[in-house]
Formats: C-alpha cells, structure tokens, sequence
C-alpha cells in the first residue's frame, strides 16, 4: 500500500515540479501515470523509493515514512526501472548483470541462480546469457534492466516508459509480464507516453499536468473525457477521438464496443 | 519510365562474426520524390536495410555482402563515404548520439564546412536548414540543454545542410513523447512534398500511414509485402505479423465482415466522415 499525502517539491527553479499531490494505491494494483513532458510524473515516482523525499507532505510505503528510512532499505520494497537502460546497465554481462541486486542482498548462490534463470527465459534473455549488456538492441537492453529489477522480487514495481522502441509483440508480452505479476499480489506502476498501451492494458489511469493529479479513475472512464485529455495535452488514443470525432452517445476505447456501436448505427440507418 | 534514385538488387547481408542473415534477396526500387514508410517487427532487418542505404553497410561494418545498392547512380560499395554521405543522410534512434557540437549552428553547419564550401555558402545553407526545420529560434543553444524532439530536429537539420537527395530515418520517434513525435513525423512529410525521397522506419502506423506512399513490411530479413498503405495495412498476410496495425484499421476491418462492404480507412476522418454520409 503506497499513500501520498499533500506532496509538494521543487527543484528550486521557482516551480512545483509536483504541487500538493495526493495518491492512494492499494496492493496488487496495476495503474497508469500519464501526463506531459514536464508534468511531474518522474518526480512523483522518484519518491516511492525515497530517491527524493516530499518538501511538504509525506508518502507511506508499506507503513513507513519514507523520510525515516533509506533508499537502501526501501529499493527492495520498491523497484524502479528507469526510462533509459543505458543509464541502469554496467555490468560484464547479462547473467551478472541479473545477479548484481540478488549478492548485493545477500541471497543463497542457489536462490541467486534459480532467480537469474526464471528472468533468463520470462524475458527471453537466455541467448544473451554471456554477452555485454551494452551490445544488444535498445529494445533488448530495456528487458534486461526490467529483469535486473524483477529478480529481487520487489513488492511494487515501477516502469518508467517501458514500452519504448518496443514493436507491438513485445509490448503484448510486456502486458501479460506484468498481469502475472499483479496476478501474484504485486503492485505495478507504469509511467509512460503510451496511451495506445495504457487503453489496451492498464485499468487505472492516473493523469496529471503541471504538477497536479487532474483526473484519477478507471482508464475506459478518464480517457475518453475530452476536457481531460485536452488540458493535460496528451494525444487521446485513436477510438476516443474516433468516438468524439462520430459524436458517439457512448465513447469508448475499447474496439469491440466501437464496432458495435457503429454497426448498430448503420443497421438502424437501413431500417 | 522515372530512373530509380534507389535500387537495391538481390541484396544479402551477414554480419561479422554472425550465423544468420539479416538480410535475405531483397528487391527494392525509389522513384525520387516517394516517401517511403518501413516496418515489421524487431529485428526484422529494417535497421540493416537503413545501413545498407547510406554504404555503412558493408563499407564500416564488413560482414557477407551480396547483391548491389545504388543510390543516385552510385554504387555504394565502391563509392566513398564522404561522396555518399551528400547524397543520403541518415538519422537514427537516439539523436544524443550524434550531436556533438557547443551550438546548434555550430553543429549544423559541421557537414557544409567538411565539405570545403565557400563561407556564405555555408551560412546560407545553415539559415536555410534552421528555417525548414522550423527551430531557426534555437540556433545560440546548446544541443545539450534541448528536449528529445528538438534535438532530434537538430540531427535532421544537420542532415539537410548536406542538402541530400535522400533521407534515411531509422525510428526517429523511438524516444519521443507523442506530441514530438507527431511534430517530426509532420515535418519529414513537409519537406517530403519540397522533393526530398524519404525513407522512414516507424511503429507508430497510426500517425504516418495515411501521409506516405508506399508502405514495405520486412520479416526475417525478406521484404514480405510492398504497396500502398492501404494495399499493405489490410492484407491478411500483414495482419497475420504482429504488425501494430492502427485501431482505426482494426475496426475498419472488422466492420467490413459484418456490413458486407470492404471498407479500407486510414484516419478516424476517413471512417468517422464515412459513417455519417451513410447516415444522411
């Protein structure tokens, strides 16, 4: 359970990266932030693992205020998964790069291993076992940082644009990775850009602009509201716009709806 | 008949040190002036195919070369990389890789200066870049303090200052958030209709397609299928690749099993101004 209470920081330039923010996420939850460049999704996240602590306000991990702990102690409650694998990635190869966090706490050799091979084959990794890290594909990379990150088995886990440079396949695998994972009574956050993939997959949506959560809810509800998705200036995946743009009485973002809507209009249009 | 500006014949491709070709007997033909969008899933062949394009591939990567690529009549295996970076610019993914310069201007006039130009020349083909691109405003900055979709206009204004006859792009968009995204795919159809052949790799078929030509699909390293968008969006075989068809294609398709009637929209225009004429 994550509980954000009147949140406010700023990095000293004058503005509130994140302005009296407040946010409830239960256990085994899967949701969504989602908001422009800029409207304090990172910052938000930056503080579920105390990388930085609220200026106003307080945020409880599992019953601990995040300013009475450390990283150290709160990076095995909460994984994060940044944007850029570069930025994550070091070691010689995938095999110890998987097994890095999992010595670092200490685990039995034989956990380690036994960790390291289910992330080998869940992120099909296990033909890269020996490589470099740093010579596969920007889209390999981002699986092996995700894997680094789920092999400590951190009860919540956040993704910051996970679905970049990933083709649609992979970004099917990546959904149904982290259904199973939620599945197992963990809670997943995904930070992202990706509304296709947060209307196809993710059932919360959190969306926020200028440092403020403007609209918080079931996703099929808040994305196909106009005024939302025009003062956060996020592009409305395509069935919204097509609901708005067909003036729907029901918008939806789900394709089986649509097609039944419109059939239905057409069909009464032959009567 | 128009002379292709690009032809690439029975091209094969290994890399070094590889089992398997990523590349296998492809055919491909350019007219000038086409716009071009590439596609198919990862690993496909379609960034290889790029390299290929510009000579990097064989000339800096070695590998099993089979085949011929000519670009504008020169024969990229036996022509000098400095002669074919003016006739093909290539940008890729991640933009921070290729800047490298203190000031825009400064990192967009680097192409024109190695290329021994006349100083106004220089400066006018610099104004001119900034100009298209649309970031004449950014010219005194850094590109290290600019966002994703700026500097990545910068590698593309970089590119125009060579004034090439083509444009490459492998994913521009990749790391971009939509609006960028939206606004550099808007600007390669912009200078697209100013006569530049534009070879583009994309996911995002939802913002492109209905603004390209022609649409070519690579899977294991072979074209699979080569048309106009709409021709290649709503063939089986595509549907069948994991391509992330468009939602607007999806229901489209859907839509034409139950009302009899093939219907092929790109936009939510197109569908949305279909449904209300069949209505009035």
């Amino acid at each position: 359970m994550i509980r954000i209470e009147g949140v406010t920081y700023s990095y000293g330039d004058g503005i509130n990266a994140l302005d009296g923010v407040d946010l409830e996420v239960k256990d085994s939850e899967l949701l969504a932030i989602v908001g422009e460049n800029g409207a304090g999704k990172t910052t938000l996240v930056k503080h579920l693992n105390g990388l930085l602590k609220p200026q106003r306000g307080r945020v409880i991990v599992e019953g601990v205020d995040t300013k009475e702990t450390t990283v150290a102690t709160l990076a095995k409650k909460v994984g994060l998964v940044f944007q850029n694998p570069d930025h994550m990635l070091f070691a010689e190869t995938v095999e110890k790069e998987l097994s890095f966090a999992l010595t670092n706490f200490g685990l039995p050799p034989e956990e380690i291993a036994k960790r390291v091979e289910w992330a080998l084959i869940e992120f099909k990794l296990s033909n890269y076992r020996d490589r470099s890290p740093f010579t596969l594909s920007g889209g390999e990379k981002k699986r092996v940082s995700l894997a680094s990150v789920l092999c400590y088995d951190p009860q919540i886990i956040v993704l910051d644009e996970p679905t970049t440079g990933q083709d649609s396949l992979q970004k099917t695998r990546l959904a149904s990775t982290l259904a199973n994972l939620n599945r197992q009574g963990k809670t997943v956050i995904v930070v992202t850009h990706d509304i296709e993939f947060v209307a196809d997959f993710i059932p919360r949506v959190v969306v926020m602009s200028r440092g403020k959560i403007i609209a918080d809810g079931p996703t099929e509800e808040i994305l196909i509201r106009k005024d939302v998705m025009e003062a956060s200036s996020i592009l409305p995946p395509q069935l919204a716009e097509l609901s708005w743009k067909m003036g729907l009485n029901s918008p939806s973002i789900n394709t089986d709806m649509i097609v039944e809507e419109i059939r239905q209009m057409l069909r009464g249009e032959q009567k | 008949m128009v002379l292709a500006i690009i032809e690439v014949k029975g091209l094969c491709y290994t890399y070094p040190e590889s089992e398997t070709p990523s590349l296998i007997d492809v055919n491909f033909k350019a007219e000038p002036g086409e716009f071009v969008l590439v596609t198919g899933p990862s690993g496909c062949g379609k960034t290889t195919f790029c390299r290929a394009l510009n000579g990097l591939i064989p000339n800096s990567y070695g590998g099993d070369f089979k085949g011929t690529v000519v670009v504008d009549g020169l024969l990229t295996t036996s022509t000098p990389v400095y002669e074919l970076a003016q006739r093909v610019g290539l940008v890729f993914q991640n933009p921070e890789n290729e800047l490298f310069c203190t000031t825009v201007e400064r990192e967009v006039a680097f192409g024109p200066e190695n290329l021994a130009l006349p100083r106004e020349e220089i400066a006018m083909r610099v104004e001119e870049a900034l100009e298209i691109v649309g970031i004449s405003h950014l010219k005194e900055k850094s590109p290290e303090e600019l966002s994703g979709g700026e500097q990545q206009k910068v590698a593309i204004a970089a590119l125009l200052a060579m004034k090439p006859k083509v444009l490459v792009l492998d994913e521009p968009t990749a790391n971009l958030d939509p609006v960028s995204a939206k606004s550099v795919l808007e600007l390669m159809h912009r200078l697209n209709k100013n006569g530049v052949t534009v070879i583009l790799v994309e996911h995002r078929l939802e913002m492109i397609s209905h603004l390209v030509d022609r649409c070519v699909v690579f899977e294991g390293g072979r074209i699979v299928a080569d048309g106009s968008p709409r021709e290649v969006l709503y063939s089986d075989k595509v549907s069948e690749l994991g391509v992330g068809l468009p939602k607007i294609v999806q229901v489209s398709r859907r839509l034409s099993g139950l009302i009899g009637e093939q219907l092929r929209f790109l936009t939510s225009d197109e569908l949305a101004s279909y449904v209300r004429g069949r209505l009035h």
